[in-house]
């Protein structure tokens, strides 16, 4: 991650800021507000009051100009707030997606006219690409576009999409056929066929999901909208109602005025819920960004959010909760042997030997024992692994060691018409089995010495992440092809909540099906061409940027940085959206109490001398009353626009108790806050008039 | 009257209706279920023989826009026969009085009054309508009125039970246990019950007996026309009169005095209401009415627990329930019993009895007061037009809430779940998660129609009493021109969109405007609601199961039902304070400020 922070921008950069100034008066277009319509009704206010402005400069309101036209700027300040608070959340990614758009430009193509390697090319420029045709890159190349490689292996570098600039090899067939668009060979030469046409290619998608130009609200955001515009409907009611209320008790009592049309807008802007109204569009974008930032792309703000409620986490065991190898962990002795002897033979079994595992036996035996140089052979005959005697070993001066599971390497002694099998062997494989490691019998000649312990290495603070996940409620189930003994010995160690071990693709859809069935939300993590089935019946699927095509085209979320456990983080952030989301609203609301306290009795005042008791805070003046509450509705969406960009903190503990803890928060503290606020501006108020 | 004895009967009410409620609201649940019960072997032959009459198939599973079209339909057919009636009164028998047919605007207002079980009289009963009409228009209303709400209820929770199914039961069937297994038999024995304590159920004719004191009075001299005659400076001209016998109306009192009560209508039979001697006798028969009024909506909770499978989750609403009454009632007795400055000016201390039956007390009537504003019921003890402004603005604020404390059968808590699930929505967010209620995801429909349901009374109040500030003519109706008749008109729409029925008395509703604006806020204010429940039922019918994990809100423990019941109070006051400030608060402030 360290190789990206140095690229991103904080989000109060001053130049993102200065963008973003810019693009919230450019926001300011009706025709733009429309998407979010109560702000859109905030505006049509702010138009009005610039009309009794203008009424009130010619004398024709009984308002001193002075106080309307205040009302007016601060409302037009409270739109333009929540335009630059949108504007701002884009800022980062549209620096991004101008960045990723050069990469994209400008590229020509070598087309086949067939599979064929060998066939005759034509240049052709990137954008008259289509599926199904092909392509070949060479060394120093752009790819033109996405595709899968059906021919030869590449090293290819993928920063333009990735940010990562260590190359990766991508070859046809398995899992890592797959190359996007605007990447470049190092070195190599590959068929690409293509599987996306020009504007629908992963650069292109990920271009726009950036910009936000396609970004559609979630039906969670569009749910809370519709709370919001009717919330704002009722206190258009509200205020359209004191009109008829006040007229009749000006008549009724004979003394003072009907509220005015700008005391009325000016209630009506601070009770609608504006604060949560203009922060929402960021609170969503931000939050994809949060997750850009982390080189994961969500295809959809749906997606992040569906992982907020997932209660399933389906992983892979291999690379996600253990390190991708087994590692050497312990030389057991057997028979008569001591550790020493039984590490050296391990050693010498081992030195031909470049699997990860057989690096770790020799780095093992060097570490324990210090063995140097003179206990190595010069030189031997290196006997590879075969299917037909799963065995691997060397073979110097005359002797052959050996090393490979229990029952192969005792029919290699048998076969050697050897007969002194230890007889605390079969114990000493037993236990490690059980313990959900893999025994590994090394022997030299018909001498058996030991067993090598070798162990799935169980990422260190992992049981922690899962810890956090439990609290959340999220149950975690670890996939993977062991047999169930080892897979129940990892689970335990790991402490996943269950597993499912031998498992094949069938078993892998299965398990999604009947969880959902249940009612549960589903998440998996997967690379394969395997994976795509499971990936694509999952509520939350996210694929590995390293994976297969299928792999790719199945999921909902992609994770450039092929990390797994990045699917915890994406569950943070999508919760974090909803959380800040009920947070605001909660707090916007609350705020409204106070602000009646003021508004109310600063606008019937003149009517009913007896409302001032209800002037709790002691407001200087009516107007000042009236102007605090809208400055203090004005200035609260700046104060709250990091929380909106940052999200609220989230910390994993029971439903209730958070609830709990936010409602105290941001419920009193909404209630609370406004009061000290508006008081505070009328103090500052009072200073100047 | 001791504060010991007012507890010790306050909560003996409470105890008594929780001892009931639950055997009672797990009883209908089997009845909505189609299970056997203890009155099976009676009902269910003729619930088999009228079906079969009317040819219903209760297996045939309606969609929810065909149960909501069955709903309306039925409506409408009971409206235009109670229209009908009224109108047709002369030409009907049992019309002993000879009373002749009602103006159009106030027929009107009567038959919509009735089937949207508001029960908003702008007429005198005694003076206006016939036994016929009282008993085969009004008293059958009260029945099908009460069982249409209680069976969209049951359609709800039957959506929050069902999975990825199109339907939401039969109207039919549901329409009709409801009058056979709930609301007939309880009836039988509440109307017996009130025989006993003194209540009348008669067909005779009204009986004139002489007054042991003969009595003189002012009475205002008509003209040709009929109209009151003015003076010079505007006042009426009147003339001494002496009166020596009075007339006493008689009735079918108690038949409709019982449904009155259990269906929540609340139409008296006589314009005084429940504080008339022959509809309630005695203090007992007082606290039995007030338990009438409770019951079916306390234990609704009960059935919804149990139809959804965890009868915690009908007790948290329940709970909520509870705590917001004892509230309401506890701010309205404080405030009688503190009484107001001008009456202790007087000299008058122990409590603010004016407009209160003294049989009943200061206790007997709050209670009452609040159990009927509470539910939608709108029967009274007490004006509420001479409360304290303090204590008039309990009744006031209980019946802008919603009428979700009980509420009305069937509606109350229909409108009580559309307030869980806005506040589902908001605490799901606040704690990370798509938010879920009883295993069902809400979501953009469930928020639209959830805001219908709470919000379209409160909308149609306040359009309309700002219309009625601004009519010259709706501003003359009112006794008390002031904060205190503003108060007046904001109670009458307020009663009549959330379809109470109770007036604060003092404002003359028999005009057209009153009728007529009326009329269109209870129409607006019963079926806008009902059919948005309906919709919602039918979605959330469609919807897969959301297994509840940790991270899963728990809607039947203390946290929610605490943020269900400050999101009540919020949407309440948030909705109300200004309108609020102008009538009942300022008349506080004023009348505080006297002293």
């Amino acid at each position: 991650m360290s190789k990206h922070l140095s690229e991103q921008k904080s989000i109060f950069d001053a130049a993102l800021l200065r963008a973003a100034l810019v693009e919230a008066v450019k926001k300011l277009d009706p025709r733009s507000l429309w998407r979010n319509p109560v702000m859109l009704c905030i505006e049509i206010a702010s138009c009005i009051t610039v009309i009794t402005f203008i009424m009130s400069l010619t004398g024709a309101g009984r308002e001193p100009a002075w106080f309307t036209g205040q009302v007016s700027v601060w409302l037009w300040l409270t739109v333009l707030f929540a335009t630059f608070a949108e504007a701002l959340a884009e800022g980062r990614g549209k620096a991004r997606a101008a960045s990723l758009r050069k990469s994209r430009t400008d590229v020509v193509a070598k087309r086949l006219a067939s599979a064929d390697p060998g066939g005759t090319t034509t240049t052709v420029n990137a954008s008259q690409l289509r599926k199904g045709e092909h392509i070949l890159a060479e060394t120093n190349e752009v790819i033109a576009g996405d595709g899968e490689i059906i021919h030869g292996a590449a090293l290819v570098n993928e920063s333009a999409v990735t940010g990562e600039s260590a190359p990766v090899v991508r070859e046809s067939g398995g899992d890592r056929s797959a190359v996007t668009g605007g990447t470049t060979v190092v070195s190599g030469s590959v068929v690409i066929r293509i599987t996306a046409d020009p504007g629908e290619t992963f650069l292109d998608r990920m271009i726009s999901l950036i910009e936000g130009a396609k970004r559609r609200k979630t039906p969670n955001e569009v749910a809370l909208e519709v709370l919001l515009i009717a919330l704002t409907l009722v206190f258009l009611l509200v205020c359209a109602n004191i009109y008829p209320l006040s007229i009749y008790s000006v008549a009724a009592t004979g003394l003072g005025h009907p509220v005015s049309l700008t005391v009325l807008v000016a209630l009506f802007v601070c009770l609608a819920p504006t604060t949560i109204a203009a922060l929402l569009p960021a609170i969503g974008i931000a939050g994809m960004d949060r997750l850009f930032q982390k080189n994961v792309i969500a295809l959809s703000g749906r997606a992040i959010e569906a992982a907020g409620d997932v209660n399933i986490l389906l992983l892979d065991k291999t690379g996600t909760i253990t390190y991708g190898n087994r590692e050497a962990v312990e030389f057991i002795p057997v028979g008569n042997h001591s550790e020493r002897e039984m590490a050296e033979a391990a050693l010498i079994a081992s030195l031909a030997d470049e699997t990860p595992e057989g690096r770790s036996i020799v780095t093992l035996a060097r570490q324990r024992f210090k063995l140097d140089q003179q206990v190595m052979p010069i030189d031997g005959e290196p006997v590879e692994f075969s299917a037909g005697t799963r065995l691997s070993g060397l073979n110097t001066a005359g002797k052959q060691y050996r090393k490979g599971a229990a029952d192969s390497l005792v029919a290699f002694v048998h076969g050697l018409e050897g007969e002194s099998i230890p007889s605390d062997l079969a114990q000493v494989v037993d236990r490690v089995a059980r313990a959900g490691a893999t025994p590994l019998v090394v022997c030299c000649g018909t001498e058996i010495f030991g067993v090598v312990n070798l162990k799935d290495i169980v990422k260190t603070g992992i049981q922690e992440r899962f810890c956090q996940l439990r609290a959340m409620g999220i149950k975690t189930v670890m996939i993977t092809g062991d047999n169930p003994l080892t897979a129940a010995a990892i689970a335990a160690e790991a402490q996943v909540d269950d597993f499912l071990a031998q498992a094949t693709p069938e078993d892998k859809l299965r398990l999604i099906k009947e969880s959902q069935e249940a009612g549960f939300m589903v998440a998996m993590t997967g690379d394969g061409t395997n994976d795509a089935p499971a990936l694509a019946q999952a509520d939350v699927a996210v694929a590995m940027n390293t994976g297969t095509q299928a792999a790719r085209e199945a999921a909902n979320i992609i994770d450039l940085d092929s990390n797994p456990t990045k699917l915890l983080d994406i569950v943070e952030v999508g919760k974090q959206i909803l959380m800040t989301r009920g947070n605001l609203t909660t707090f916007s609301i609350s705020n409204d109490i106070a602000k009646y306290f003021a508004i109310i009795p600063a606008a019937l005042l003149s009517i009913y001398p007896q409302l001032g008791a209800l002037n709790v805070m002691r407001l200087a003046s009516p107007q000042s009353a009236i102007l605090s509450a809208v400055i203090f509705n004005a200035l609260v969406i700046p104060f709250l626009v990091p929380l909106a960009l940052k999200g609220t903190k989230f910390r994993p503990m029971p439903a209730e108790k958070l609830l709990i803890s936010n409602l105290m928060v941001y419920g009193v503290g909404g209630i609370i806050v406004p009061f000290v606020g508006i008081k505070a501006i009328d103090l500052v108020i009072g200073l100047f008039v | 009257m001791t504060l010991p004895n007012d507890l010790f009967q306050f909560f003996g009410l409470l105890g008594a209706l929780l001892l009931l409620a639950r055997p009672f609201g797990t009883f209908m649940s089997r009845v909505y279920n189609g299970e056997r019960t203890i009155l099976s072997p009676i009902l269910t032959p003729c619930e088999n023989l009228f079906y079969r009459i009317c040819g219903v198939d209760r297996t045939d599973e309606m969609s929810w826009q065909r149960y909501a079209l069955a709903m309306l339909l039925f409506n409408l057919v009971f409206f235009l026969t109670l229209l009908g009636m009224l109108l047709a009164q002369p030409v009907l028998p049992f019309n002993p009085q000879g009373l002749p047919d009602l103006s159009w605007p106030l027929a009107l207002n009567t038959a919509v009054s009735f089937i949207t079980n508001t029960n908003w009289q702008n007429y005198s009963g005694e003076s206006t309508l016939s036994y016929f009409t009282q008993v085969v228009g009004l008293t059958v209303h009260n029945f099908v009125s009460a069982a249409s709400g209680m069976a969209i209820v049951i359609a709800l929770i039957r959506g929050f039970v069902r999975r990825t199914t199109a339907t939401i039961g039969n109207f039919w069937v549901d329409l009709t246990r409801s009058v056979l297994y709930i609301l007939l038999p309880l009836s039988l024995v509440a109307a017996v019950f009130l025989v006993s304590q003194g209540a009348i159920q008669n067909f005779s004719d009204y009986k004139t007996v002489p007054l042991t004191q003969s009595l003189s009075y002012d009475k205002p001299k008509l003209n040709a026309m009929g109209s009151p005659m003015l003076d010079q400076a505007g006042k009426p001209l009147t003339e001494k009169a002496i009166a020596k016998e009075a007339t006493i109306p008689m009735g079918p009192v108690a038949s409709q005095e019982a449904i009155k009560e259990l269906g929540t209508n609340g139409g008296g039979f006589f314009n005084a209401n429940s504080a008339h001697p022959f509809e309630n006798p005695t203090p007992l028969s007082n606290f039995m009415e007030i338990l009438l009024i409770l019951l079916i909506p306390a234990a609704l909770t009960r059935t919804f627990g149990v139809m959804v499978g965890n009868p915690r989750q009908g007790r948290a609403l329940l709970g909520v329930m509870l705590f917001l009454f004892i509230a309401a009632f506890a701010v309205l007795h404080w405030s009688e019993l503190a009484s107001t400055p001008m009456l202790h000016h007087l000299g008058l201390i122990g409590g603010n009895l004016e407009g209160k039956e003294l049989r009943f007390g200061l206790l007997g009537s709050n209670m009452f007061s609040v159990a009927t504003t509470a539910t939608s019921c709108g029967a009274v003890t007490a004006m509420h037009d001479s409360l304290t402004p303090l204590g008039g603005l309990v009744p006031l604020s209980l019946i802008l809430l919603g009428e979700i404390i009980f509420g009305g059968v069937g509606s109350g808590l229909y409108t009580m779940l559309a307030f869980a699930i806005i506040a589902v929505f908001v605490s799901g967010l606040m704690i990370g998660r798509t938010p879920e209620y009883l295993g069902k995801k809400i979501e953009v429909r469930e928020m639209w129609m959830s805001i219908v349901i709470i919000l379209i009374s409160g909308i149609v109040v306040l359009i309309s009493s700002g219309l009625a500030m601004i009519t010259p003519s709706a501003t003359a109706s009112m006794a008390n021109p002031g904060a205190h008749g503003l108060s007046e008109v904001l109670y009458a729409f307020a009663s009549m969109a959330n379809n109470n029925g109770s007036a604060f008395t003092g404002l003359t509703g028999n005009t057209n405007f009153y009728n007529l604006l009326g009329a269109l806020a209870m129409l607006i204010g019963r079926y806008v609601p009902a059919i948005a429940v309906l919709a919602m039922a039918g979605g959330l019918a469609e919807k897969k199961y959301v297994s509840p994990s940790l991270g899963t809100l728990p809607t039947d423990q203390f946290p929610f039902a605490f943020w269900l019941t400050i999101v009540i109070l919020i949407v309440g006051a948030l909705t109300f304070f200004p309108a609020l400030a102008l009538g009942p608060i300022v008349e506080h402030l004023s009348m505080t400020g006297v002293n």
